[in-house]
């Protein structure tokens, strides 16, 4: 298993569907702070899973000006019910064709399972990785990493954004 | 990461002395089967510890998914401000299963409180502020899903079961300071 992309490097940009028919391009967020969410898969068996928490958390996020992603190499139709099932209201990112490709340019895929790592990256209005986290797969990592990232980060009024 | 950020404090709903050697709390929420499931299991690890331990419960909702876990959540600290809050928490999580609104009043009724009251509360939202205190305090110390436990602040990732939470618990109080560990009798 690699590491995973440390700060404070570039991330690198992607252009990848959100719906059956709509992209997005990590650029289209310069000049925003970024999260980067990688995950397993949708439909994990459990409630309140890593999504729906983070769903819930969007508000507090933010607060600190920042926009959710959340990644994992399931389709856009899958995300799409996963999202309508979980009214998640974030965008889900399918990082489907090349498999993984996305996860892997962020050293964020497991080639044995064929699946995204739990690996967080938090970005600045620059596009460069000012934290990251790989959480042990089975783990949900929660949100507090994320925040305190966030908050470590200069407040926004003075951010260049 | 995922360390217990706010200890427990006079806010909190708690059972058992500030001298107990070990802390267990509990974010958990009134509408989640795996919270309704471990609170039997929490209650067998207060009996088997007794006095050697101290338990507090917050609130954490997952609305999205269990629209009465809040309601559920904001009658229980109704039912606290009466003094009635753990009999509110045992009666919820046991009707968990069927739980509605009427199930609330219902629940809250055998407990001798004013259905009116509750309304009132329940529509004023007198209580939410300290159930969203309690869920951004748990977002904040690593909270990943319900029920989530910390064992003397630190996140137990493991099962919820008796035996795995008593593991916990045992192996918490032999790290906790010497003065306050029961010396075991050979």
């Amino acid at each position: 298993m690699g590491e995973i992309l440390q700060p404070v490097t570039k991330a690198p940009d992607f252009t990848a569907p959100v719906t059956p028919d709509q992209k997005l391009s990590l650029s289209d967020f310069k000049g925003r702070r970024v999260i980067l969410a990688f995950y397993p898969a949708d439909w994990s068996p459990v409630c309140g899973d890593q999504m729906t928490l983070y769903n819930m958390v969007l508000p507090e996020f933010r607060k600190h000006g920042a926009e959710l992603l959340g990644i994992s190499v399931d389709g856009a139709w899958c995300h799409q019910a996963y999202a309508k099932a979980n009214q998640l209201h974030f965008p889900l990112i399918a990082d489907f064709h090349p498999k993984g490709e996305i996860a892997k340019s962020y050293g964020a895929y497991r080639d044995n399972e064929g699946v995204a790592e739990r690996a967080l990256f938090v970005l600045d209005e620059t596009g460069h990785i000012v934290w990251s986290y790989r959480s042990p797969i089975a783990v949900n990592p929660g949100a507090d990493g994320i925040l305190d990232a966030l908050e470590r980060m200069p407040k926004l009024e003075t951010a260049d954004v | 990461m995922s360390e217990l950020r706010f200890p427990v404090n006079e806010h909190d709903h708690v059972i058992g002395s500030g001298d107990a050697p070990v802390t267990l709390v509990e974010y958990g929420d009134y509408q989640c089967p795996h919270c309704q499931a471990a609170w039997p299991q929490v209650e067998l690890v207060l009996r088997h510890f007794g006095r050697d331990l101290r338990y507090a419960y917050r609130h954490f909702p997952i609305s999205t998914v269990h629209p009465l876990a809040k309601p559920a959540a904001e009658a229980a600290e109704f039912a606290g401000a009466h003094g009635l809050f753990w009999e509110m928490h045992s009666a919820i999580f046991a009707n968990g299963q069927q739980l509605s609104g009427a199930i609330l009043f219902a629940l809250a009724a055998q407990l001798g409180l004013d259905a009116n009251e509750l309304r009132d509360a329940l529509e004023q939202g007198t209580y939410a502020a300290k159930v969203d205190a309690d869920f951004l305090g748990g977002i904040r110390s690593g909270v990943n899903g319900t029920p989530c436990f910390f064992v003397n602040g630190e996140r137990h990732d493991g099962p919820y079961d008796a035996m795995s939470l008593s593991a916990a618990i045992e192996a918490a109080s032999s790290e906790a300071p010497a003065s306050i560990v029961r010396v075991p009798v050979a």
